[in-house]
């Protein structure tokens, strides 16, 4: 090693595992998104692939549908040249009755280094860190978080804006069924961004009051009255399989209400012509977000979904690749 | 060795380069970082200001081609910076401070085949060391500094450390 190396300040992450954007201080935080601009410009090049997790093992385990972040952890694994394996609920031996805990101390006990874990429930991910010894990144659990997609949503965010201190972002939709919320929430406020929380009084979930008071944070259930003051909007999905009814009167209701129209897209950009619309995906077109406003050169949707490779190379690499904790 | 012994290192090297190269055509500098990349481009400088015309200069991060990132804590990768026109049939001169056991050079050279195919690829080192792990060597050496290894060897650049260019061996026993 060169004294050059030794002299460099190393940026220890203590943690095991990636549960909630909550375990990530700002430094942490500033650490992947430095590493993840890094891993976005290997993707530009021919051999994409780095050897940097060569012989670890990254065990995708996923017990919700899920197109995006599957493969893109997939990805970002392959690319570090890690062995990847995909297991989804549906295929597995959970479909036979075998519990949770049964089915990731069986996948454990083959040896791997990772779990990246979707579950629909929340707290999921906390629980399989207690029964395994390896590093867990929870990639969605229930209703609660989703702490990578928040990630890579500011790292998109910031790409465009710069630094996001001091900067407003207002999160928009369905909050109470949203874990991308949570997570966007805390990581925009480590990096010391002024966020608004916009839905219709049914959708905010019960208790926000208080925690907007604590942390503050800002609550609005007026769309119009936030938007010119923004330099990103973040349209939340209406999660219509997570909800039973009542929440809204009709779709159409909803998006006059709470959509990112044709005409709410031209007040943001008079406005502020900077500002940058986020989705993180899937869309329900024409309900929360118009065609328009996804396809807007403000739109960095499409971003988005690239960094979420870059971001997810980076979170793995600062969990796989340092020393070992002695234990 | 202090800041003209540096200038004066880098000169030779400069013209070593270019003597072994028989001018500048196809070079590209690219310095491993932090302080290789700051002596890179002061190489370029000294080539370009023999040849009259200027070389490219870039950075190249070795940290996710490193074989003992499991021995330490995690660091996070540096740029890198290749420079437009690419290093394929290139002659690649590599440039870091301090030559050692040669495992950043090994990584350096695994970094470079991933992104290319140079025609020669050279190694330029302020101080070389010794005490090599690898069959790796330096063509072009600025000072060489016998040391123990519970030795370290300080490089101090003006432009990363705010200080006088300055090479010193710290630790060890006193001599």
């Amino acid at each position: 090693m060169t004294a050059t190396l030794a002299e460099q300040p190393a940026t220890r992450h203590t943690r095991r595992h990636l549960l909630s954007s909550a375990d990530l201080d700002r430094g942490q935080v500033r650490a992947i998104l430095d590493t993840a601009g890094e891993m976005h410009e290997v993707q530009r090049r021919e051999v994409k692939k780095l050897p940097t997790l060569r012989g670890r093992t990254v065990v995708n385990l996923f017990f919700e549908d899920s197109t995006r972040t599957r493969s893109s952890f997939e990805i970002a694994g392959k690319w570090l040249s890690a062995d990847v394996v995909n297991i989804s609920g549906k295929g597995s031996s959970t479909s036979k009755g075998e519990s949770l805990r049964d089915t990731v101390l069986t996948v454990a006990a083959m040896g791997v280094d990772a779990l990246v874990i979707r579950h629909s429930a929340s707290g999921a991910a906390q629980q399989v860190s207690q029964w395994v010894d390896a590093h867990v990144v929870n990639a969605g659990d229930g209703m609660h978080e989703h702490p990578t997609q928040a990630l890579l949503d500011a790292y998109t965010m910031q790409r465009r804006l710069g630094d996001l201190e001091g900067r407003h972002v207002a999160i928009v939709g369905d909050l109470t069924h949203s874990r991308v919320v949570r997570s966007n929430l805390i990581t925009l406020r480590t990096l010391g961004a002024r966020v608004t929380l916009v839905a219709p009084p049914t959708l905010m979930p019960s208790g926000i009051a208080a925690w907007a008071a604590a942390d503050g944070f800002e609550l609005s259930n007026d769309f119009d009255a936030v938007l010119p003051g923004v330099d990103a909007v973040m349209m939340l999905r209406v999660q219509r399989e997570r909800m039973s009814g009542g929440f809204f009167p009709t779709a159409r209701e909803y998006t006059v209400g709470y959509g990112l129209t044709r005409a709410r897209l031209d007040t943001l950009t008079a406005a502020n012509p900077d500002a940058v619309i986020c989705h993180p995906g899937p869309m329900n077109r024409g309900l929360e977000i118009a065609a328009d406003a996804a396809d807007a050169a403000q739109s960095l949707i499409l971003d988005q979904v690239s960094a979420g490779v870059a971001v997810r190379m980076s979170v793995l690499y600062h969990l796989l690749a340092g020393e070992e904790a002695q234990s | 060795m202090n800041g003209p012994d540096v200038a004066r290192a880098l000169r030779r090297i400069a013209h070593e380069i270019l003597e072994r190269n028989k001018g500048a055509d196809d070079l590209v500098v690219l310095g491993i970082p932090t302080r290789g990349v700051a002596l890179a481009h002061r190489l370029a400088g000294v080539v370009e200001s023999v040849e009259g015309r200027p070389v490219p200069v870039g950075a190249l991060d070795v940290t996710m081609h490193r074989d003992d990132l499991r021995r330490q804590p995690t660091r996070s990768p540096m740029h890198t910076d290749i420079p437009r026109g690419g290093i394929d049939d290139k002659v690649v001169v590599l440039v870091d401070d301090v030559l050692y056991s040669g495992r950043t050079v090994r990584a350096a050279l695994d970094a470079l085949s991933d992104l290319g195919r140079p025609r020669a690829v050279r190694l330029a080192v302020l101080v070389d060391r010794g005490h090599r792990e690898l069959p790796i060597r330096a063509d072009h050496v600025g000072k060489n500094l016998p040391t123990s290894s519970e030795e370290r060897v300080s490089v101090r650049l003006s432009e990363h450390d705010g200080t006088d260019d300055r090479v010193t061996i710290i630790g060890g026993e006193p001599r």
